[in-house]
């Protein structure tokens, strides 16, 4: 079947609603079956995030938020990854009955992600003008010289100096920040309805990351597009976010609008979280540390996973069923027996 | 001054840049480190900022003397390194140990906890006598806020804040008064990074230690320095108190780069001055003429391409700064 005729069945989806939200994640399950045991790495992650809007997905290194972006694209590393359960869907269409080939028109057209590291996602060994050209011989069927005019136009786009002599250049060639532009350039090269950024700005330097952080508002404002970027940065987050979603060991702890979770944080995790940094524009008192390490994933305590570090933790807590999610405000939810308290406490 | 337990005067550091295999000719040089003067005084910590590329790294390995110094001299409790005999050099540097950014690659996988704490005692033999040194190595342990019974473990064993933890205790070991922190947080998570700046904290207060703090983070340096020196292109453009650099920034450079850190805080969103620098920071083998820092700057000017700008006091400024044309601004807070 040819591409067009492919993106043609994805837009004639049953069950497509142009209504939906672009991208909506139900009840996702992850598992990693390793020698060691199985992990639960994704454990039962909600969220959507609609036309224009920023969803951060904020955790620690090993709570799922990657994996989570991974599940979602398809590119899950299968074995030892697997999805069990959940569904994720694109305007009502779940993703995860989809034939492969559909799938593969999904990702390039609707949904498309930026990874942290942009020298290892990109391929050493072709020119960027290749590698962003490809995009659209592929999927739309362009001569190299029509392919090769789109890309420049994109480098353009993502403000690349001199695109017109840089697309002949390897990725070794460019810097940090202008690889993460040619890594945003060949996101959007196929104008994506959701774009996703997993730590788009981990490695590069604070200015460097204010100049790729400012492309990527302006780009998702021209686009009206859905952006779910994840993130460890509690900083960033507070500059572009719209909402949260705070994960920790796999499931989603706490969703608010921004200001609310910064303003009263209704989880302890939330709450701990924003004692333990630093700020630029405070000389602070001693920091509060959390105590002790993230749990084992493939060793989870009964109850909530945060409880042994928790200063709110009760017998309660440490006692299966882990707290459900307690509906805080009619855009906010806690999962945490003592929202309450956590909320009404300075 | 009597307190001051490390000094630097004009340290320079470059890497030459050859040409041809069998007859190298030098073609060039990359000034990593081009002439860097400060001083560390008893018991405070001075912060070292700066992004990838400006020679913090550079300047945390010449301190230890992992590298030699192209010009100029380090004197390390009023004594001049360069002019020591090895002996000498051995018992100087003794006074500063260094923690490493990286705890998963710092520590031999095939040392258990107790021969990575007690390895400097093999070199420094005098510290304590080969009988004490297992208890010494549990005391350690303990100060670190790790179990001493843990002392045969393997460096795998423990989680990226607990083997940061056991850098810590080998640089403790032989009882320096100067610690280089070198990214000491920069590999942690968050929750973890302010269990170990808490620990720094607490041990320089115990123990009476100096810090030098290098970090590219200019949050955790704020929170942890009391005076910072901001480094672009192997050298220093600003230097002060950490209440003059942070609310009080006279640079460009270090307005920019304050203004570029994200603050935690949403209801200050568009109430913070913004400065995005253009383009990428210049080469280091051949930096610009004058001020290293006008091609990226919004204020340069004929003048700043023809002659360098010292680090000096500039009128009505109350630290120094490396700029024609400093000026205070506050970018740190709401002012818009």
């Amino acid at each position: 079947m040819s591409t067009t005729n492919l993106i043609a069945t994805v837009d004639a989806l049953p069950g497509l609603d142009p209504s939906a939200p672009p991208l909506a994640v139900e009840n996702l399950q992850v598992e990693f079956r390793t020698d060691i045991g199985v992990a639960k790495v994704v454990n039962g992650v909600t969220f959507s995030v609609s036309a224009g809007e920023t969803l951060a997905i904020l955790g620690e290194s090993g709570c799922g938020k990657s994996v989570t972006a991974q599940a979602i694209m398809g590119i899950l590393d299968t074995p030892p990854g697997f999805v069990t359960g959940g569904e994720i869907r694109y305007r009502g269409v779940d993703l995860l009955k989809l034939s492969e080939q559909q799938r593969r028109v999904v990702r390039a057209n609707k949904i498309a992600m930026i990874f942290q590291d942009a020298l290892s996602a990109l391929n050493p060994v072709f020119t960027v003008g290749f590698q962003l050209g490809e995009l659209f011989r592929k999927h739309r069927g362009m001569s190299r010289a029509d392919a090769r005019k789109r890309s420049i136009e994109l480098l353009d786009m993502v403000k690349i100096p001199a695109a017109k002599d840089r697309v002949s250049d390897f990725p070794h060639q460019f810097s940090g920040g202008m690889r993460q532009r040619v890594m945003i350039a060949m996101a959007l090269a196929l104008d994506p309805e959701v774009l996703i950024a997993d730590e788009p700005t981990t490695a590069l330097d604070v200015t460097v990351q204010a100049q790729v952080m400012q492309l990527l508002a302006e780009l998702q404002a021209e686009r009206n597009m859905g952006l779910i970027l994840i993130t460890h940065d509690m900083g960033v987050v507070a500059d572009v976010a719209d909402r949260i979603s705070v994960m920790y060991a796999g499931r989603v702890v706490e969703e608010a609008p921004v200001y609310d979770i910064y303003a009263n944080p209704a989880h302890p995790y939330t709450k701990a979280l924003l004692e333990s940094i630093p700020r630029v524009d405070l000389k602070g008192q001693q920091l509060r540390a959390i105590g002790g390490l993230p749990p084992a994933l493939t060793n989870l305590p009964p109850g909530c996973s945060f409880a042994p570090r928790c200063r709110y933790a009760q017998d309660v807590c440490r006692q299966s069923p882990a707290p459900q999610l307690h509906t805080v405000s009619p855009s906010r939810g806690a999962r945490c027996h003592f929202w309450q308290e956590v909320i009404g406490d300075e | 001054m009597s307190d001051v337990v490390l000094e630097t005067r004009d340290l320079v550091k470059h890497f030459p840049l050859t040409k041809g295999i069998l007859f190298k000719k030098q073609v060039g040089a990359v000034r990593a480190v081009d002439g860097i003067s400060i001083t560390l005084r008893k018991g405070e910590t001075l912060g070292i900022v700066g992004e990838s590329g400006c020679g913090k790294s550079t300047l945390a390995k010449l301190l230890v003397g992992l590298e030699k110094p192209t010009a100029g001299s380090i004197v390390i409790q009023g004594r001049d390194t360069s002019r020591l005999s090895p002996a000498e050099t051995r018992r100087a540097r003794r006074n500063l140990q260094l923690v490493m950014q990286d705890p998963y690659t710092s520590l031999n996988p095939r040392m258990t906890v107790g021969d990575i704490v007690g390895e400097p005692f093999e070199i420094h033999t005098d510290v304590i006598p080969k009988s004490g040194r297992r208890t010494r190595v549990k005391e350690l342990l303990d100060l670190v806020g790790l179990n001493p019974d843990h002392i045969n473990r393997y460096p795998h064993q423990f989680s990226g804040g607990q083997r940061q933890r056991i850098g810590i205790a080998r640089a403790l070991a032989v009882n320096p008064e100067i610690i280089l922190c070198d990214e000491p947080v920069s590999a942690l998570d968050v929750s973890v990074q302010a269990q170990v700046v808490n620990l720094l904290q607490k041990l320089q207060k115990e123990l009476g230690l100096s810090y030098i703090f290098i970090a590219h983070d200019l949050s955790v340096v704020r929170h942890i320095a009391n005076r910072v020196g901001v480094m672009y292109l192997g050298k220093i453009v600003e230097f002060g108190s950490e209440t003059e650099i942070y609310d009080h920034p006279n640079h460009p450079y270090t307005q920019a780069l304050l203004s570029a850190v994200p603050v935690p805080d949403p209801t200050l969103r568009g109430q913070r001055a913004q400065i995005v620098l253009e383009g990428d920071v210049p080469s280091p083998a051949n930096p610009p003429s004058g001020c290293r820092f006008r091609t990226r700057c919004w204020k340069a000017q004929d003048l700043c391409s023809r002659e360098e700008p010292a680090l000096i006091v500039r009128d009505g400024l109350g630290h120094p700064s490396a700029c024609h044309f400093a000026e205070e601004r506050d970018v740190t807070h709401a002012v818009l």
